[in-house]
């Protein structure tokens, strides 16, 4: 924050006598203002989930609306499960985010150990390619990606699920760019000479010191896949197989759409991810933006 | 001797191999998940298939594009997209800067606070939210019809909205003109914070002698705003902005949710990631479905090429 401290006087430059004082109070209130409204607008809808949660439908829907927490949590929580086998979906959506990210972190760690460490044959060209595609959006594969998978039999499987994005052109880019700032070649050289092998090399030299950059990728690929909904919504035909989102999604569609369960629901699919960062927000936002400042 | 020397050939042999021991895993990877559906989706383009795994795949050349470009569905989803895009993607930057500004400022306290606050949003769970949101703009006992209500109560705020001819509690989600500026306030919910952490980075990259040589020069501090902050920040606007024009037009999942897959009241909210995904997957064409797909794709190329030209610093700074 050594820049902003540098800035202030800068803005508010120091006038002499009692209206400049006044001045700068009321600038600073300008600017505090909008700032804690939008604070306020962010958290309003996590509070509005958490209250509705607790409300019988009918309460959700009387006026005024539900302001403060209910009776109706145990309720909506039996409805919520009735309807659904919800602990199921939430052990499908945690097992899928975590595979998708064991299996990114994986080949892209050793794919962009390759690029950034060796010279060979093609390098370039294969590079470029890889590159390209980043530009490409997500949307064009999603046809050929439910054929393919159709086609392997792979539909109701949450392989199909993390097995395909495992080979992220994103996230060989980030850690390719990622070890060519952080390792030295002349480690890599001296480690050679002292009769590490390359295999040894990459786990025992270039992993622990790239940690940083695989815990930034390891998060952005697990939210993507947390919040992942198109490929969900093609791949999983059978309740038992839904991930979080798909299985609020069927509840949504049915006849009279229980709103204190879903919201039940949606809680559950966000208030732990929410705790987590809280607690460990710094790292975490340092993390998810890492590879926007430096890409 | 001789094993030594068999033993530095097979040495040498793995270690010129290596870089392709190390890669091939992720390139079989790649070139099966990640390249081949891009050429498998441009040859399908060009075929009639109905997806059923057996039936032939009939070439009709460039059927399937001229389907779509003549169906009045794709010019509304298309203008649609466009909309959203705009109205989620302008103020997302004009207040990621603004808070970035603010945040900035060394007078403002509980930085850390205000910064992990604002980012909450984009941690979760797109479809659960949407969800919140269907229930906020909801109609008539929606909170957010609640506010209006009650502050309609008030005689200037009774003249505002007399003059905007809005009468509440409104139909956001069933009205057509309400329906995009209603999703659209989720996915400016979403990424403002998104935003905002990442023009703070950019703001603390800037190097302090520029600041210093400006109040020498005795500059304003809008002066120094619009002619230092703003033209340092450009590649971190020309990047956050092009972000957001990829995942506007591919917007799916938050007017899915909030309006229904068929784009809610006169198709309002209807976009061309719900068009194809209705194309492909409720009516079975999938040829014209990889289509659509390719023309989102030019699309995109094109907006963000044309972003890149609008927010090209004339410096050369980027």
């Amino acid at each position: 924050m050594k820049m902003g401290q540098d800035q202030a006087p800068l803005l508010l430059e120091p006038q002499p006598g009692m209206g400049a004082v006044l001045k700068k109070t009321g600038i600073k209130l300008c600017l505090y203002l909008p700032l804690l409204l939008w604070t306020m607008i962010t958290l309003y809808p996590f509070w509005y989930m958490m209250v509705l949660s607790t409300r019988s439908l009918s309460e959700i829907f009387a006026f005024p609306p539900p302001l403060w927490f209910g009776r109706a949590l145990a309720d909506n929580y039996r409805i919520l499960l009735a309807r659904l086998p919800f602990w199921r979906n939430v052990w499908n959506s945690i097992y899928i985010a975590v595979m998708a990210t064991v299996t990114t972190l994986f080949f892209c760690s050793l794919g962009g150990y390759g690029f950034a460490i060796y010279e060979f044959k093609g390098k370039k060209v294969l590079f470029t390619i890889m590159l390209a595609t980043i530009m490409i959006p997500a949307l064009l594969g999603i046809i050929p990606f439910f054929i393919m998978m159709r086609y392997f039999g792979w539909i109701n499987t949450p392989r199909a699920l993390y097995l395909p994005g495992a080979a992220s052109a994103y996230g060989i880019y980030l850690l390719r760019q990622y070890i060519t700032g952080a390792v030295p070649l002349a480690l890599v050289d001296a480690a050679r000479i002292d009769g590490c092998s390359e295999f040894g090399i990459y786990s025992r030299i270039v992993l622990p010191i790239i940690k940083p950059g695989l815990a930034a990728l390891g998060i952005i690929t697990f939210l993507g896949s947390w919040d992942n909904f198109m490929g969900p919504l093609v791949i999983l035909r059978d309740k038992m197989t839904y991930t979080i989102p798909v299985a609020l999604r069927s509840f949504q569609g049915q006849a009279q759409t229980d709103y204190g369960a879903i919201m039940v629901g949606a809680s559950i699919a966000v208030l732990p991810l929410v705790t987590v960062f809280l607690f460990m927000s710094r790292q975490l936002i340092a993390g998810l933006t890492y590879g926007s400042i430096k890409g | 001797m001789v094993e030594l020397s068999f033993g530095n050939k097979v040495d040498r042999f793995i270690r010129r191999k290596a870089p392709y021991l190390f890669i091939s895993p992720f390139f079989v990877f790649f070139l099966v998940f990640g390249a081949f559906p891009i050429f498998f989706a441009l040859y399908l383009s060009f075929h009639d298939w109905n997806g059923i795994a057996n039936s032939p795949m009939v070439y009709i050349g460039w059927e399937n594009y001229w389907y779509t470009l003549t169906d009045p569905l794709f010019w509304q989803a298309l203008k649609n997209t466009i909309i959203l895009t705009i109205e989620s993607s302008v103020p997302q930057h004009v207040l990621g800067l603004f808070f970035a500004f603010i945040i900035n400022l060394g007078f403002v306290k509980f930085k850390s606070f205000f910064k992990t606050t604002l980012f909450l949003p984009y941690i979760t769970s797109t479809v659960a939210v949407s969800m919140v949101f269907a229930i906020l703009f909801g109609y008539p006992y929606g909170f957010l019809n609640y506010l209006l209500v009650s502050v309609n109560k008030l005689p200037f705020f009774q003249t505002v909205f007399n003059w905007l001819r809005l009468d509440p509690p409104l139909k956001w989600l069933g009205s057509t003109s309400l329906m995009l500026p209603a999703i659209s306030t989720q996915i400016i919910w979403r990424w403002t914070g998104w935003n905002t952490i990442l023009y703070l980075a950019g703001l603390q990259t800037i190097p302090q002698e520029l600041y210093e040589a400006a109040r020498v020069d005795g500059a304003k501090w809008y002066q120094v705003f619009f002619k230092i902050t703003l033209p340092s920040l450009r590649p971190v606007i020309q990047f956050a902005v092009t972000m957001s024009i990829i995942g506007g037009l591919q917007i799916f999942n938050e007017p899915f949710i909030m309006v229904g897959k068929d784009g809610g009241t006169g198709r309002a909210g209807y976009t061309l990631a719900m068009y194809l995904y209705q194309t492909g997957f409720e009516w079975g064409y999938f040829g014209s479905a990889a289509a659509i797909s390719y023309l989102v794709f030019v699309l995109i190329f094109i907006f963000s090429f044309l972003s890149r030209k609008l927010l090209r610093s004339d410096e050369g700074v980027s």
